[in-house]
């Protein structure tokens, strides 16, 4: 809801907790009756499986109002989540977070070539959300700045542009397909030299 | 020697009524014997020489003979005629007669149905219908699914089992569902029934493979062997190879729950020597490599599961794998695709020839994305039920919506189950596919936004939906364009869609969403509630409005025992009523068991917190015939 964003109804809510702690989703009340029913099945580490006192009016009428505000700002860490909700089945859940573990744990390490550089290095791809980021750690570590992207004309402005080998074999310009696609189809890394990179950028 | 069975009320009828009919009536194959005049104590017992031999049922046509008298033919000819009656429906209808048709139906329902294992104790089933051949048991209510019930409540399978093992022996199918079932319970199982035939066990657990490889070795007949979402413990035992090298008459073999890995070498034998199988469905220790040669051993399955599609860790990278585009071409008879477990999106493409004759496919464990699924599904001309994960985004369900014109059923499921991400698929996907799938008869669609007009759009584009249910994860999320309730969207569902018999709800709900439902949902049978409404009035409006609900579920909504006492004139109706985390007091609920004896009334407290305190964490409560059950566990009360 826009306009409830607007009146800051967060900042004059009132709410258990010291001043400045996030507030939690429905976590106002402490009693045992939390529904922590620990099921004896699967010992998998499910976050979904937290649970704060969830029932009752509180969740009603904290998290109407929670929930917007939280939806605008970057989501915290981990939110707190109640038994049994959404309701999926422990076993398919089970299936799907181990997928989801082990996508996570295995990491995506590319090369990443420099020109001119001495050696290589490798980046583990998974640990970056967005090119922003991924950006920001290249120049990092070689030390070179990779100007302004911009769909058409490539990177602007800068000695250095950062370019991918996809599964094809073919040389891309980093930032050109939507990250997930990227991510599945980057194999190696090398910031070139603007100069060499030319036939890459947008022909204009 | 053929034992009277006496019906429930005392039965002083002619004599001649109960004799013969209880003579030709228990033995299937056995002609009645002639001169068979057989006196006992029991003027009940009596039994004529109307019938000769040859003479079957119903046959009056023996002049020499005392002719049987009138209402015996008609009994004869009643039995004739009711046991080509199958629905349950008809039958329980036809039973309510009067007690000659009464019994007469008892002797003639070969299948039973206990929609709850506690309505009724297995002594008086097995009492009143002796000819059963087929069992369906339901155990715990849906809830339990979700953590919500703490284990070992109940709904357990032995004493069926021991009482069916006297009574059933010519037992040939047991389908469970959410039930409690041992080793021994299997066993007891396998050694009581020699001719059967069929095992399915829908969400139970308590069992391994042990108790697996019994059932294999001891069911000779066994046709199907279906374990569907069920947990089955790890016993260590290679359940598989028990099942006889000799060959089987095996039609269906599902285990793709079971989290064991199997020896694959067994399994591959064992469908070698299975020339009847047409449903085959195997968990994610089977790799693509091993699922080629099982499809080369197995041509004319119908439905395939096909286990983890990916290759083995053995396999390098560039080898020339094995061609699994013609194993699939090669089986033409697959019409129903499960399975995908840890798929590698590359090899999808392969199981293109069989796209064409689909009619189900399920992709809820695979994590495709659009661009993967979109040249599979434009293939799919004939899919009618369609699973899958919202990992396919909105552009992947428009994709759907553009070739599915004969969809029936479409479950999305969410890759990930949480409340606070911006989430793949939206009103979008939904209202593609109202405008695409105009056939659509039940969906279940999760998802993190919804707008009012989508779902209203999906009520009208779509009149024959049967089952409707929106799970909007967020908690109290209203319309994300106009910040209204949700009301009017399910509003509209119960309003347009005639056919709806089970709907779920979710997101911001008040109080006017449940009027809704109770004016225009007359013949809703199954509604869950979670997270929704403002007051009692809620919960009263379904409760007086809604004459045909049978199962009613909700969690965490403002509904107090003013809104249960409201229902009294409807609980003997329903098969169940579950309310967790909602304002009931203990008191409200000894009302309700004061007012209802014929009601079990549970109240389930949560493990760490025993304490009578005034207010119910959880009310489950269902008609009963048999009173409290004996093996509550001690967090149960009964009220």
């Amino acid at each position: 809801m826009e306009f409830e964003r607007d009146l800051h109804l967060d900042a004059t809510e009132l709410r258990l907790g010291l001043p400045g702690t996030a507030t939690k989703q429905s976590s106002e009340k402490q009693k045992p009756n939390s529904n922590l029913a620990k099921s004896n099945k699967r010992s998998l580490p499910d976050m979904n499986e937290e649970s704060e006192g969830s029932s009752r009016e509180n969740s009603r009428t904290v998290s109407s109002n929670d929930k917007k505000s939280h939806d605008q700002e970057t989501a915290p860490p981990i939110k707190a989540q109640v038994v049994g909700w959404p309701p999926i089945r422990s076993y398919r859940k089970n299936c799907l977070q181990a997928k989801k573990l082990e996508a996570e744990a295995a990491g995506l390490y590319v090369k990443v070539s420099m020109d001119g550089a001495p050696y290589l290095r490798k980046i583990d791809l998974k640990v970056y959300k967005g090119y922003p980021e991924l950006l920001k750690a290249l120049e990092e570590m070689f030390k070179f700045k990779a100007g302004k992207y911009s769909e058409r004309e490539g990177y602007n402005g800068s000695e250095h542009v950062p370019t991918y080998e996809d599964k094809d074999g073919d040389w891309m310009l980093v930032g050109d397909v939507p990250w997930d696609m990227f991510i599945s189809s980057c194999k190696r890394l090398r910031i070139m030299k603007e100069s060499e990179a030319r036939g890459l950028g947008c022909a204009v | 020697m053929i034992t009277n069975k006496k019906p429930r009320s005392s039965d002083t009828d002619s004599i001649f009524m109960k004799d013969d009919r209880t003579e030709m009536s228990e033995d299937d194959d056995r002609s009645p014997s002639p001169n068979s005049i057989t006196h006992d104590s029991s003027p009940t017992r009596t039994y004529t020489t109307g019938s000769g031999p040859g003479t079957g049922p119903g046959s009056s046509s023996v002049p020499e003979y005392l002719a049987p008298c009138p209402d015996q033919v008609l009994e004869n000819v009643l039995e004739n005629v009711l046991l080509f009656l199958t629905s349950r429906k008809d039958r329980n209808a036809a039973s309510l007669v009067c007690r000659s048709w009464y019994r007469v139906e008892a002797l003639t329902r070969s299948d039973l149905f206990i929609g709850n294992c506690y309505a009724v104790s297995p002594k008086r089933a097995t009492s009143r219908f002796t000819r059963i051949r087929s069992v369906t048991l339901k155990g715990r209510p849906r809830f339990a699914d979700f953590n919500l019930m703490p284990p070992n409540w109940g709904a357990h399978l032995a004493p069926w089992v021991s009482a069916m093992a006297l009574t059933y022996p010519w037992l040939e199918k047991v389908h469970l569902k959410r039930m409690s079932v041992t080793d021994d319970d299997l066993a007891l199982l396998a050694e009581s029934f020699s001719g059967f035939k069929e095992l399915v066990l829908v969400c139970c657990d308590g069992f391994g493979t042990s108790g697996l490889a019994i059932v294999a070795s001891r069911c000779r007949q066994l046709k199907v062997l279906d374990l569907i979402e069920s947990e089955v413990s790890d016993d260590d035992v290679d359940w598989i190879s028990y099942f006889p090298d000799t060959g089987t008459c095996l039609e269906s073999l599902i285990f793709d729950c079971v989290e064991c890995p199997i020896d694959f070498d067994a399994l591959e034998r064992l469908v070698a020597n299975s020339p009847s199988l047409k449903k085959l469905r195997l968990n994610r220790h089977v790799s693509m490599g091993q699922l080629h040669r099982l499809m080369a051993q197995a041509p004319r399955l119908t439905h395939l599961g096909t286990g983890s599609f990916s290759p083995s860790e053995d396999v390098a990278q560039g080898e020339q794998g094995p061609d699994y585009v013609s194993a699939f071409a090669a089986c033409k008879s697959i019409v129903c695709l499960s399975g995908f477990r840890e798929i590698i999106p590359d090899y999808l493409p392969a199981i293109n020839p069989v796209c064409a004759n689909l009619t189900s496919l399920n992709f809820s464990y695979a994590n495709v994305s659009a661009e993967h699924l979109k040249p599979i599904i434009s293939n799919c001309h004939k899919l009618q039920i369609f699973w899958v994960l919202d990992s396919i985004c909105d552009e992947g369900l428009q994709a759907v919506a553009a070739t599915c014109k004969e969809l029936r059923e479409l479950r999305v499921f969410p890759f990930e189950a949480r409340e606070d991400i911006e989430g793949p698929v939206s009103e979008v996907g939904l209202q593609a596919v109202s405008e695409g799938c105009r056939k659509l008869q039940s969906i279940l669609y999760f998802c993190q936004r919804m707008t009012n007009a989508a779902v209203v759009a999906m009520s009208k584009n779509c009149p024959d939906l049967v089952v409707f249910r929106l799970c909007i994860m967020g908690r109290h999320r209203p319309d994300h364009v106009t910040g209204e309730p949700m009301d009017e969207g399910f509003g509209a569902i119960v309003m347009n869609c005639k056919k709806l018999t089970r709907l779920a709800v979710s997101g911001l709900l008040t109080d006017r969403a449940f009027a809704y439902i109770g004016k225009y949902g007359k013949i809703v049978r199954t509604l869950s509630v979670a997270f929704a409404g403002d007051s009692d009035m809620g919960l009263k409006y379904v409760l007086e409005g809604c004459p045909r609900l049978q199962k009613l579920e909700i969690r965490d909504s403002p509904f107090g025992d003013a809104a249960l006492l409201s229902g009294l004139h409807h609980y003997y109706n329903m098969r169940f009523l579950w309310m967790s985390a909602c304002n009931l007091s203990n008191q409200g609920c000894q009302q309700i068991a004061q007012a209802l004896p014929r009601l079990v009334v549970e109240v389930i407290k949560h493990e760490d917190n025993l304490d009578m305190d005034e207010n119910v964490d959880t009310l489950y409560m269902y008609r009963s015939l048999e009173g409290p059950r004996d093996d509550v566990p001690r967090f149960v009360s009964i009220l």
